[in-house]
C-alpha cells in the first residue's frame, strides 16, 4: 500500500479492506438515496387521501388494485401501498436519527472540550452528570422525557439528544486529555495562541477519529430508539408514520395472519441499522491507530 | 473494604437524593402539579380544596420536603384510574417483571458464555465467525420487531406458544410466579428469549474479546507448558479471569433488562410494570408513573452499588486504586 497517498485515500482503501464493510456501505447508499428519492420512486403519494382507496386495504403482498398498480409489498389498513409508505418512513427516521446525532454531537463536544480545558471544578461537574446519566438505561430516560413533554417530533428530538449528549461529552474529554498533554499544544501555547484557537483548530481534529465512531453507532441507536418509543405510542405523532409507527400499525393485524403491514417496514428497519453498524465497525478498525502497521 | 464501602454507599444515597429532585421538578415544576395530582374530572371547588390539602400554595422547597417525607413513608399518591396506592400497584405488578427479566438474563448467560468462548477460542473458524455475525445482528434487531416476528412464527404461522398474558401462576413463599407450571413456561419461553436477545448478543462479544485477550497471556501459556489439559487451561485458567468483567456486566445490565421489559412487556402484554408504566402513560395516570420512576431508580442504584462492592471483592486493584483516590 503506497503511504505517501493522502490520509483521505489511505483511509478508503483500508475500508474497502474489508468486503462485509463495502457492502454496508453501498447498501446504506442506496438506503439513503431512497429516503431522499421517496417522492420520485414511490408508486403513490401515502399521504395523498385522494390516492387511496379503502376498498385495496390490508392486500397481500403482489395483488393489484382496480386501477392496474401492483402493490408489490401489499397494502395496509387504509389502502395505502406500503412499499410507498416505507420510503416515505425511512425519510423520518433517517431525519430524526441524523438531526438528533448532529445536536447530541455539538452539545457533548462543546461540553466535553470545556472539562477537558478547563479541568478542575468545572470539569467534575460536567463528568458527573454525564457518569450519572449512562448509568441509566436510555430508553427509560428517553420514555420519561416523553411522558412529561408529550409527543411531537421536536420532543423526541429533545429526548434523543438528552440521552446522547454524555456519550460524545466522555468521548471527546478522555481523547483531549490525551492531547492536551502533547508536544504540540504546548508549542502552541508558546505562541500565545488564544485558548479557543487551541482547542478548536489543535485539539479538536485530532479528537475526532474516536468520535466519528461513536456518531455513527449512535445514528444507528437513534434511530432503534425512535423507532421503539413509536411503536410504544409515545414518539411520532400518526401525521408523521416513521418505520416504527408503521410496524406499530400492522400490530393489530398480525394475529389474524396479515403479516406484511408489520414485517416489511421492519426489514428496512433492520436494514439500515444493520448497514451502519457495519460501517461502523470497520470504521473503529481503520481509525484506530493501534491497528494501523 | 470498609471504607471503600462507606464511600460507595454515601455515594448512592447522594444519587438517589440528586434523582429524587429531578422527579420532583419534571413532575411538579415542569408539568402542572394541579393537573397532574388532581383527578381532572373534579369541579372547581374540590380542585381549590385539594390545592390547599397538598400544601402546593407554599414555597418550592417546603413541597418537596413534603413530597420527599412522603416518599420516604411509601406514600405516593394514589392511582387516578385503579384508586389504590400507586406504590402498592407497582410492587404487585414487580414480580411478573423481575421473574421475566431473571428469565431473559439465565438464557443470555447460558448460551452467551459457552457461544462467546467458542468464538474466542476458533476466531477464524467458520463457526466462530457465524456466531460474530449473529451478534452483531443480535445488537441491530429492533427488540420490538423482533418480538411480533416470534409472535407471527411461533403463535399465528405454527400455533405452538400463546401470543400474550402470562397464563397461571402458582405462589411460591407467597409470590406468585409462573415458571412452577408447563402452562406458565409456555407464555414465559417467548418473551424471555426476545428479551434476552440483545444481552446475549453483549455477552458473546464480552466473552469472545476476554477470552482471546487471555490466550495471549503469559499465565495460559506457562499453564499450558506445565502440560496441563486444553480443558482444565481454559476451563480454570481462562475462565476464571475473564469471569470477573463478565459478572461486572451481568450485574450492571440487569438494570437494563429491567427498562427493556418495558417493551416486551407491551409486545406480549405481560402483567409486568413496565406494561402497567405504557398504559399510566397512555391515562396519564401520573401517580404511578411516578413510583415507578422512584422504584426502578432506587432499584438501579442499589443494584450498581451491590455490583460496585463484589466487583472490589473480585478484583482487589480496584479497591486499592479506589482508596487512593
Amino acid at each position: 500500500m503506497a503511504r505517501e497517498d493522502s490520509p483521505f485515500k489511505r483511509l478508503l482503501s483500508d475500508f474497502a479492506a474489508n468486503p462485509t464493510a463495502v457492502f454496508g456501505l453501498i447498501l446504506l447508499g442506496i438506503i439513503v438515496v431512497a429516503a431522499l428519492a421517496a417522492p420520485l420512486i414511490s408508486p403513490q403519494n401515502p399521504y395523498d387521501l385522494a390516492q387511496l382507496d379503502v376498498v385495496s386495504g390490508r392486500l397481500p403482498p403482489g395483488s393489484t388494485s382496480d386501477t392496474g398498480a401492483t402493490f408489490w409489498l401489499g397494502t395496509d389498513d387504509q389502502g395505502r401501498d406500503m412499499l410507498s409508505a416505507i420510503f416515505y418512513g425511512l425519510r423520518i427516521s433517517l431525519a430524526v436519527g441524523i438531526t438528533s446525532t448532529v445536536v447530541a454531537l455539538a452539545i457533548g463536544l462543546a461540553l466535553g472540550l470545556t472539562a477537558a480545558y478547563l479541568g478542575g471544578r468545572t470539569e467534575t461537574v460536567i463528568m458527573r452528570i454525564a457518569d450519572i446519566q449512562l448509568s441509566f438505561p436510555a430508553i427509560l430516560i428517553a420514555l420519561i422525557l416523553l411522558a412529561v413533554l408529550g409527543q411531537g417530533i421536536l420532543k423526541i428530538v429533545v429526548a434523543l439528544v438528552t440521552v446522547q449528549w454524555a456519550y460524545y461529552a466522555r468521548t471527546v474529554r478522555s481523547a483531549a486529555l490525551v492531547e492536551k498533554r502533547k508536544e504540540y499544544v504546548e508549542a502552541a501555547r508558546c505562541l500565545a495562541l488564544s485558548p479557543l484557537r487551541i482547542v478548536f483548530r489543535h485539539i479538536l481534529p485530532n479528537c475526532l477519529p474516536p468520535l466519528i465512531v461513536v456518531a455513527t453507532v449512535q445514528v444507528a441507536a437513534a434511530i432503534a430508539l425512535e423507532a421503539t418509543l413509536s411503536f410504544l405510542g409515545l414518539g411520532l405523532p400518526i401525521t408523521e408514520p416513521s418505520l416504527g409507527l408503521l410496524i406499530a400499525n400492522g400490530y393489530q393485524y398480525l394475529l389474524s395472519g396479515k403479516y406484511w403491514i408489520s414485517f416489511f417496514p421492519g426489514v428496512a428497519l433492520l436494514l439500515t441499522i444493520v448497514s451502519i453498524n457495519l460501517v461502523a465497525d470497520q470504521l473503529r478498525d481503520v481509525l484506530n491507530p493501534r491497528f494501523q502497521q | 473494604m470498609l471504607v471503600f464501602v462507606i464511600r460507595r454507599s454515601i455515594q448512592a444515597v447522594f444519587v438517589l437524593f440528586i434523582m429524587s429532585v429531578l422527579v420532583f421538578i419534571g413532575v411538579y415544576a415542569i408539568g402542572n402539579p394541579v393537573d397532574i395530582l388532581i383527578n381532572p374530572l373534579a369541579d372547581q371547588q374540590e380542585r381549590d380544596r385539594a390545592i390547599a390539602a397538598l400544601g402546593l400554595d407554599k414555597p418550592m422547597w417546603a413541597q418537596y420536603a413534603t413530597f420527599l417525607s412522603g416518599a420516604m413513608h411509601g406514600d405516593l399518591g394514589k392511582s387516578f384510574v385503579h384508586s389504590t396506592s400507586a406504590l402498592g400497584l407497582i410492587l404487585e405488578r414487580m414480580p411478573a417483571t423481575l421473574e421475566l427479566a431473571l428469565a431473559a438474563m439465565l438464557i443470555a448467560i447460558t448460551l452467551g458464555i459457552p457461544l462467546g468462548l467458542w468464538a474466542g477460542l476458533r476466531p477464524n473458524s467458520v463457526s466462530g465467525r457465524s456466531i460474530m455475525a449473529g451478534s452483531i445482528l443480535g445488537f441491530s434487531l429492533p427488540t420490538f420487531w423482533v418480538g411480533l416476528m416470534l409472535i407471527m412464527v411461533f403463535s399465528v404461522m405454527l400455533g405452538w406458544l400463546p401470543s400474550n398474558g402470562r397464563g397461571p401462576t402458582t405462589q411460591l413463599f407467597g409470590i406468585p410466579v409462573s415458571f412452577l407450571s408447563l402452562e406458565g413456561w409456555r407464555h414465559l419461553i417467548m418473551p424471555a428469549t426476545n428479551l434476552a436477545l440483545f444481552k446475549l448478543a453483549l455477552l458473546i462479544r464480552l466473552t469472545r474479546g476476554g477470552t482471546r485477550e487471555a490466550l495471549t497471556q503469559d499465565y495460559v501459556k506457562f499453564a499450558r507448558a506445565k502440560g496441563l489439559t486444553n480443558s482444565r487451561v481454559i476451563g480454570v485458567h481462562v475462565l476464571r479471569n475473564i469471569l470477573i468483567p463478565i459478572v461486572t456486566i451481568i450485574g450492571l445490565e440487569f438494570g437494563s433488562v429491567i427498562a427493556f421489559a418495558i417493551v416486551t412487556e407491551t409486545v406480549f402484554a405481560w402483567p409486568g410494570m413496565g406494561k402497567l408504566l405504557i398504559d399510566s402513560i397512555n391515562l396519564l395516570d401520573r401517580p404511578i408513573i411516578v413510583a415507578y420512576l422512584l422504584v426502578t431508580v432506587t432499584m438501579f442504584i442499589v443494584v450498581n452499588l451491590v455490583v460496585d462492592i463484589a466487583y472490589s471483592a473480585l478484583d482487589p486493584r480496584v479497591r486499592l486504586t479506589e482508596a487512593k483516590g
